[in-house]
C-alpha cells in the first residue's frame, strides 16, 4: 500500500439532522441575513403587509362589499390629518365613500392571493413539465421546450394580458360570476412556467445519466419514483428563488390586468382597481385615493423584490 | 554578477476575508538572473501563481502585496502608481497564463490582437505593427502567418493558440516572462513543444523566465535554478540539478521522489502522508512539520527561514548547521506516519 | 448558415400558424359574427344570406385557410365597434405605437448602457450603488404607477407638460407623426420616459453584470498582463464582449416594449395599438382583437428573427458554426 493517507471526501459523510441545523446557523447564508439590515427590514414588511391582508376582514375598520355601509355623502373625503377630514376616514375615501385603509387591506388580499395561486399554478405545471420533459427525452422534450421557447420570446405580461383579454371577452356574455379571479390565476399562472420548466428539466437531465439513477431504474425502481426522490431536492432552491422574484412580477401583473380594466372589475376591491379609479380623480386634486394604493403597491413589490434578490444572490448565482 | 532582471525581496501577499486574513505569500525572496530560467514548483495553493501575479501587479482585489518589495532592474516596481505599471506590463514583463482557449479574446483576429499590443508599447506604425506581427507568429511556429493573423482564436487548436499567446506575450520584447503553468491545459503530445519554443524565444531575446509549474518534469528540463514552494513560502532554491539529485529540503524530497522514472524497475513511487495545509490553518513552525519524517521539537515552534547550504538555500531546520541534526531512519518514522491517518 | 435560417424561417411559420389557428378560433367561434354584423331584428333569410357571402357555411379547414389568405392580406374583416376595416383602423394607429415605442428604446439604450458600464467598471463606487438601489426601485415599480407618478408631478402639480393624447401631429399621407411639432414632442415625453424606464433598468442591471463577468474572464487579464491602456480593456475587449448578449436582449426588450406601449397608451390615453386592443376587449371586438394578436406575434417572430442574424453576424465563433 502506498504511503497516502486516504483524504475522507466531505460529502460522503452523513449528516445528522441536528448538525444540519447547526451548518444552517453557521452558515454564510443566516450570516449575511443578519448582516444586511436591509434585506431583513424588507423580509420583515413583507410578512407585516401580506399578514395584514390575510387579516383584513379582522383588521378593516370598515367593509367595503358592504354596499349598504357606503354612503355617497361621505364620497372623496381626505385623510384625517388634513383639512376637512373625516377621524372616522383615516386614509379618506373613494368616490363611492368606500374607505381607503380598509379597501387597501381587502384590495392587498385580493392581490396576494390572486397571486400566490397564480405562482402555484405556475409552479405546478412548470415543475410537472420540466420533470416530463428532463426524464422523458425524446420526442415529448422537444415539444415542451419548444413551446417553452416560443412562450419565452413574449413578455410574461403581455401572455398574461392576452390570455386574460380573451378570457374576459369570451366570457362576458356568459354569466360566471366570480370567474375574474379564476381567469386572473389562470392568465398570470399560465406566463409564468416556462422558467421552472427549464430549470427542472437542466437538472432532472443531469441527474437521468447519473450512475445511481442508472443503478435505481435497473432494480426496478418507478421512474417517478426516482424523479421525486432524487430530481426534486436538487431544484428546491432555484424553485424557492424563482417562485419568489415570481410573486412579485405575479402582483405588479394582476395590479396592472386590474388597472387596464381586464383584471378585476373595479367594484372589486383590488390596488390595481383602487389605482385606476383614483387615477381618475387625480387631475381634481383628490390624491389619497391613488396616492395610498400606490404605495402599498410600491412597497409590496419592492420588499419581495428584495428578497426575491437576496435570495437568488445567496442560493443560485446561476439565475443571475 | 549583474543586476538581476527581477529581485524580490520578503513578499507578502495576503487575502482578507470574512473569517480573517489569508497569507498566500509569505516572506518569499528571490533573484532571476537576465536570461535565466527560475523555476517555481509546488501543489496548487502554495503560492506560487500568487507570486507571479503580484510580480506583474495584478493581484485581483481583495488581495494585495502586503510587505516586502519587488525590484525590476534595480527599479523597485511595487510601488509604481497604476499607470506607470501598466507601461511595465507587456513592455518589461510579458506573461503566459494557463489556459490558452480563453486568454484570447473570442471577438478580435489574433492580428488586432498582437497589433494592439505592440502600439500599445511603441511608436510603431499600423503597418509596421502588422508586419512585426507575422514575423513573431513565424517565430511561434505558425505556419503561413500572412494568412492565419487574420484568423480569429477559435480557428487555431490549442496547441496554435498557445504560441499565439506567446507570441502576444514577447510582442513588445519583455526582458521577463512570466510563464503560469504554461502547458497543463494543452495535450501531453505537444507540452515539449510550447516548453521549447518558449525556452527558444526567450533565449533569442535575451529574456529570463519565470515558470510555474507543477510538473518536476519540465522544471528538470528546462530551468537553470528552482524555487520549490510550500504553502506560501520558498522551502528550497538552488541550481535545478542540486535540487533535484539532492534534494535537502524533506518536501524537496517528497516531491522528488514522486516522479516515477524509467530506472525505477518495480520500486514504489514515494508519497508523502497527509495534503498541504489550507490558508486558514498553517501550523506553528515550520508549514511542514506535521507531514514531515523528520521532524523534531524546534520545527513546531520556530519557523525556518531560508539558509545556505551548498549552492541552495533551504528552510529547514536540518540544514541549520547551528544545530546537531537528529538524523532519524526515514522507512521507520513513514511506516509510523502511515497509520493513524 | 442557409441551413440555420431556414430552420429559423420554419420555426417562425409554425409560430405563425399556431396564433393564426389561435385568432381564427377566436374569430369564428367566439361570439356570432352575423349577429354582430346585422344586428337583432334581421331576418332569417338575410343572416343566411350573410352566412353565405363570409362563407360560414363552408368547412373549417376551408374557412381557416381563407382566415390566413385573408390576414396575410392583412385583411382582418371589419371592427364591429367603429363599423371600418380593421386594417384601416390598425393602419392609423400604428404610428403612434412606433413612435413611442422606438423614442422608449432610443431613451432606454443610450442611457443604460453608458450607466451599465459605468456601473461595471466601478462596482463599489457611490454612485454605483446609487444607481443600483435606483433601478431596483424602478423595477418594482410597476409601468402604470410610474406614468401616473409622473403625471402627477410633470403635469398635475409643475404643468410643465401634457399628460395625454399625442398633440399636434402632421399628416405626411401614409404616416401621422408627431416628431415634426413642438406639441408633439412636448406630449411624448412623458410616455416615452414611463415606457422607457423599466427598460432602461433591465438594460443598466443586464449590461453590468455582463461586464462584470467579462471582466473576470481570462482575456482580460492577460489584455492586462500585455500592459494594454484600461481604457483598451474596459471598452475594447470587455465592453465589446458584454454587448453581444447585451444585443440579444435589447432586440427582444423590443419585444417587450410592444407589450408595456400598451400600458403606457392607457395611462396616457396614447391613440395606438394597445389603447385599440384594450378598448376592443372591452367592448368585445374580436376582429380587432385577433388582428392584434396577429399583429404583436408577427412583430415577435420578426424581431427574433432579425435579433438571431445580428447575433450571428456581430459573434465571429457562431458565423464559422453557422456555415460548417
Amino acid at each position: 500500500m502506498p504511503l497516502r493517507a486516504s483524504k475522507p471526501s466531505a460529502s460522503a459523510i452523513p449528516v445528522p439532522p441536528q448538525d444540519r441545523w447547526k451548518r444552517f446557523f453557521d452558515s454564510d447564508m443566516l450570516h449575511a441575513f443578519v448582516r444586511s439590515p436591509l434585506v431583513m427590514l424588507a423580509a420583515l414588511i413583507a410578512f407585516i403587509l401580506v399578514a395584514l391582508a390575510f387579516l383584513a376582514p379582522w383588521l378593516a375598520p370598515h367593509d367595503p362589499y358592504d354596499l349598504k355601509s357606503l354612503n355617497l355623502m361621505d364620497s372623496e373625503n381626505p385623510p384625517s390629518w388634513v383639512k376637512g377630514g373625516d377621524p372616522r376616514f383615516w386614509l379618506g375615501t373613494d368616490d363611492q365613500g368606500r374607505d381607503i385603509f380598509s379597501t387597501i387591506l381587502y384590495g392587498m388580499r385580493s392581490s396576494v392571493l390572486i397571486s400566490m395561486s397564480a405562482v402555484g399554478l405556475a409552479l405546478l405545471m412548470g415543475v410537472s413539465l420540466g420533470l416530463i420533459a428532463g426524464y422523458r427525452g425524446g420526442w415529448v422534450d422537444t415539444v415542451i421546450m419548444r413551446i417553452a421557447d416560443i412562450q419565452l420570446t413574449f413578455p410574461s405580461i403581455l401572455t398574461a394580458l392576452l390570455v386574460d383579454g380573451i378570457a374576459q371577452a369570451v366570457l362576458k356574455g356568459s354569466q360566471l360570476g366570480n370567474s375574474h379571479y379564476l381567469i386572473l390565476v389562470v392568465a398570470i399562472g399560465l406566463s409564468y412556467w416556462v422558467q421552472y420548466a427549464r430549470t427542472v428539466r437542466g437538472v432532472a437531465m443531469v441527474e437521468r445519466n447519473k450512475e445511481y439513477v442508472q443503478a435505481a431504474r435497473l432494480i426496478g425502481l418507478s421512474s417517478r419514483k426516482i424523479m421525486f426522490s432524487h430530481v426534486l431536492p436538487n431544484v428546491l432552491s432555484p424553485v424557492l428563488v424563482l417562485a419568489t422574484i415570481n410573486l412579485a412580477l405575479a402582483i405588479i401583473t394582476e395590479a396592472t390586468l386590474s388597472f387596464l380594466g381586464v383584471g378585476l372589475p373595479s367594484s372589486e376591491p383590488s390596488l390595481g382597481t383602487m389605482i385606476q379609479i383614483g387615477n381618475k380623480f387625480l387631475l381634481s386634486g383628490s390624491w389619497w385615493m391613488v396616492a395610498f394604493p400606490g404605495a402599498t403597491l410600491a412597497l409590496l413589490v419592492l420588499a419581495v423584490n428584495l428578497v426575491g434578490d437576496w435570495l437568488r444572490d445567496k442560493l443560485d448565482p446561476r439565475l443571475r | 554578477m549583474s543586476t538581476p532582471v527581477l529581485s524580490v525581496r520578503n513578499l507578502r501577499v495576503e487575502f482578507p476575508t470574512r473569517r480573517g486574513t489569508l497569507v498566500a505569500v509569505d516572506d518569499v525572496s528571490f533573484d532571476i538572473a537576465p536570461g535565466e530560467v527560475l523555476g517555481v514548483v509546488g501543489e496548487s495553493g502554495a503560492g506560487k501563481s500568487m507570486t507571479g501575479t503580484a510580480v506583474i501587479g495584478l493581484l485581483e482585489p481583495p488581495g494585495h502585496i502586503a510587505g516586502g518589495q519587488v525590484w525590476l532592474q534595480g527599479e523597485r516596481i511595487d510601488t509604481l502608481p497604476p499607470e506607470k505599471m501598466r507601461r511595465v506590463r507587456g513592455k518589461r514583463i510579458g506573461m503566459v497564463f494557463q489556459d490558452p482557449l480563453t486568454s484570447l479574446n473570442p471577438l478580435y483576429r489574433v492580428g488586432e490582437q498582437l497589433i494592439e499590443t505592440i502600439r500599445t508599447h511603441t511608436d510603431a506604425s499600423p503597418a509596421e505593427a502588422r508586419k512585426r506581427s507575422i514575423g513573431l507568429l513565424e517565430a511561434a511556429g505558425i505556419q503561413g502567418a500572412a494568412r492565419r493573423i487574420d484568423s480569429y482564436p477559435h480557428e487555431f487548436s490549442g496547441g496554435m493558440r498557445q504560441r499565439v499567446v506567446i507570441a502576444l506575450a514577447l510582442a513588445a520584447e519583455p526582458d521577463l516572462i512570466i510563464a503560469d503553468e504554461p502547458t497543463t491545459a494543452l495535450d501531453v503530445s505537444i507540452q515539449a513543444q510550447i516548453i521549447q519554443l518558449l525556452k527558444t524565444l526567450c533565449r533569442e531575446r535575451g529574456a529570463a523566465i519565470m515558470l510555474i509549474t507543477h510538473d518536476m518534469g519540465v522544471i528538470a528540463e528546462t530551468a537553470d535554478r528552482v524555487a520549490v514552494m510550500y504553502a506560501g513560502r520558498i522551502a528550497e532554491i538552488g541550481p535545478v540539478r542540486d535540487v533535484v539529485q539532492r534534494p535537502q529540503h524533506p518536501y524537496t524530497k517528497g516531491l522528488m521522489g514522486s516522479i516515477p522514472t524509467l530506472e525505477m524497475d518495480g520500486g514504489r513511487l514515494l508519497q508523502i502522508p497527509g495534503s498541504m495545509p489550507r490558508l486558514t490553518a498553517i501550523p506553528n513552525g515550520c508549514a511542514f512539520h506535521p507531514r514531515c519524517d523528520f521532524v523534531f521539537d524546534r520545527c513546531r515552534t520556530e519557523r525556518p527561514n531560508p539558509m545556505p547550504s551548498g549552492a541552495s538555500a533551504v528552510a529547514c531546520w536540518l540544514a541549520d548547521p547551528k544545530n546537531g541534526s537528529p538524523r532519524v531512519d526515514r522507512e521507520a518514522t513513514a511506516a509510523q506516519a502511515k497509520s493513524p491517518t | 448558415m442557409l441551413a440555420y435560417s431556414i430552420r429559423r424561417i420554419f420555426e417562425a411559420l409554425i409560430v405563425m400558424i399556431t396564433v393564426a389557428a389561435l385568432a381564427f378560433v377566436l374569430f369564428r367561434f367566439v361570439g356570432d359574427p352575423v349577429n354582430q354584423l346585422v344586428g337583432q331584428d334581421a331576418t332569417l333569410a338575410e343572416r343566411d344570406l350573410i352566412r353565405k357571402e363570409l362563407g360560414l357555411d363552408d368547412p373549417v379547414p376551408v374557412q381557416f385557410a381563407r382566415f390566413v389568405w385573408k390576414a396575410a392580406h392583412l385583411d382582418f374583416g371589419m371592427s364591429y365597434q367603429v363599423k371600418q376595416p380593421v386594417a384601416t383602423v390598425f393602419a392609423a394607429r400604428f404610428p403612434a405605437t412606433f413612435e413611442l415605442a422606438m423614442t422608449a428604446a432610443l431613451f432606454a439604450t443610450l442611457i443604460g448602457i453608458p450607466m451599465g458600464v459605468y456601473t461595471g467598471i466601478h462596482r463599489d463606487s457611490f454612485l454605483s450603488k446609487t444607481f443600483l438601489t435606483l433601478s431596483l426601485i424602478g423595477i418594482s415599480l410597476p409601468t402604470f404607477l410610474i406614468g401616473i407618478l409622473l403625471i402627477w408631478v410633470f403635469s398635475t402639480r409643475l404643468g410643465w407638460l401634457p399628460s395625454f393624447g399625442r398633440g399636434d401631429t402632421v399628416d405626411l399621407g401614409f404616416w401621422r407623426t408627431g416628431f415634426l411639432t413642438r406639441d408633439g414632442w412636448a406630449h411624448l415625453i412623458l410616455p416615452a420616459v414611463t415606457l422607457g424606464l423599466f427598460q432602461l433598468t433591465l438594460i443598466t442591471r443586464l449590461v453590468r453584470s455582463q461586464m462584470l463577468e467579462v471582466l473576470r474572464a481570462d482575456y482580460i487579464k492577460f489584455a492586462r498582463a500585455r500592459g494594454l491602456t484600461d481604457r483598451a480593456v474596459n471598452f475594447g475587449h470587455a465592453l465589446k464582449n458584454t454587448l453581444i448578449p447585451v444585443i440579444t436582449v435589447i432586440g427582444l426588450q423590443v419585444g417587450s416594449i410592444i407589450a408595456f406601449a400598451l400600458i403606457t397608451e392607457f395611462v396616457f390615453q396614447w391613440p395606438g395599438m394597445g389603447l385599440l386592443f384594450l378598448q376592443s376587449v372591452q367592448s368585445a371586438d374580436i376582429p380587432v382583437m385577433s388582428a392584434y394578436l396577429f399583429l404583436v406575434a408577427f412583430m415577435f417572430v420578426a424581431i427574433n428573427f432579425v435579433v438571431d442574424l445580428l447575433y450571428v453576424w456581430v459573434d465571429p465563433r457562431i458565423r464559422i458554426l453557422g456555415s460548417s
